[in-house]
């Protein structure tokens, strides 16, 4: 029996890759560098993920310890895009500061801009994040904005100059997963920038649902470190973003209250037909 | 020298944001280093010749592992 077949994708040709600001990446997984159990887990989970983009934290140096080992001893920046992050700035002023200190610090333009608003959700302040995001952008940064999965909020970060958007699924380390696919699908039909989704994964189907909505990537950090075995899992993530990326390229069939049969109908052996 | 160094404050006898490094054990040549005086981030070039002030705040900080 024919059934017509599904559209193809509304974003992206197939087979294209994620690129953003003259970027462009094999990889829509992005993943963060925390909470591991040591730097060559980091590294060994890194790897095994096959994420390009690795994300990265600037924080004060211990002036008891002194600088001691480097996470970028064991990570290869010839090999990584690093992004560094403005995670735990709760100010305009200390995200400013911290996304130039890494700009500093790392040499890259490069910064998946937080400004948090509440320490138990860790949601965005999005007031805050829209007005660090002019700033940083006036001065060539390229913002990658950790937002609210708020249509308005990306439409207007898009507006301002943002080459990517950076909705929630859910509060980070949440592992609750896609919350709200609605918002994300609603989000994709309004802005044309890649939209990667940034915290709340729990599990690879996770990461095949977002994909599998139209997302451009999916950024994760404790999916994968807080894992049992951290190594299998970022396997396991990068192999769901692969399928779930190819299922929306495509074209999902329509869903649909009855069953439609995968067998012909006619020649059955049997005389009855109810 | 008075200073507030990643918000602690420290008696110091630096006279550059390089000697205030070296006092503390702090290799600025150490990658993913970067230092703020005062709330503006001083280029590694300038580290040498940046003058410091009583009562200074100065940040240092480096890449760490993160998400």
């Amino acid at each position: 029996m024919s059934q017509t077949r599904s559209q193809a994708p509304a974003r992206g040709e197939p087979g294209s890759q994620l690129s953003f600001a003259g970027r462009t990446f094999r990889s829509r997984l992005l993943v963060g560098t925390g909470k591991y159990k040591d730097f060559e887990e980091t590294a060994r989970a890194c790897e095994e993920s096959g994420a390009e983009i690795i994300t990265v934290a600037i924080r004060r140096i211990s002036l008891e310890r002194g600088t001691g080992q480097s996470l970028l001893d064991h990570i290869d920046p010839a090999k990584y895009t690093l992004l560094p992050n403005t995670a735990g700035c709760y100010t305009v002023e200390d995200a400013i500061l911290t996304a130039r200190l890494a700009r500093e610090a790392l040499g890259t333009d490069l910064v998946k801009l937080e400004v948090l608003g509440d320490p138990q959700t860790l949601f965005p302040d999005n007031r805050g994040l829209l007005q660090a995001a002019e700033i940083l952008l006036k001065e060539g940064f390229v913002v990658m904005p950790y937002t609210t999965d708020d249509p308005v909020i990306c439409r207007q970060l898009e507006e301002m100059g943002c080459p990517v958007v950076m909705p929630l699924a859910a509060p980070i380390g949440s592992g609750l997963g896609i919350r709200n696919p609605y918002n994300l699908r609603i989000i994709l039909e309004t802005v044309k920038v890649p939209v990667i989704v940034d915290a709340g994964v729990g599990t690879a189907s996770d990461v095949a649902v977002a994909m599998e909505l139209g997302c451009d990537g999916v950024l994760l950090n404790t999916a994968i470190a807080g894992a049992g075995d951290p190594i299998k899992m970022a396997r396991a993530m990068k192999l769901a973003c692969e399928a779930g990326r190819l299922a929306y390229e495509s074209g999902r069939i329509p869903r649909r209250l009855y069953a439609s049969a995968s067998s012909p109908l006619e020649g059955v052996v049997g005389s009855i037909t109810p | 020298m008075r200073l507030h160094i990643n918000g602690e404050e420290r008696e110091l006898v630096a006279a550059t944001l390089a000697d205030v490094l070296r006092e503390l054990g702090i290799d600025p040549a150490v990658p993913g280093v970067a230092v703020a005086q005062n709330g503006a981030v001083v280029p590694r070039a300038r580290l040498q010749v940046a003058a410091v002030a009583e009562g200074d705040r100065i940040e240092v900080v480096r890449a760490v592992q993160g998400g």
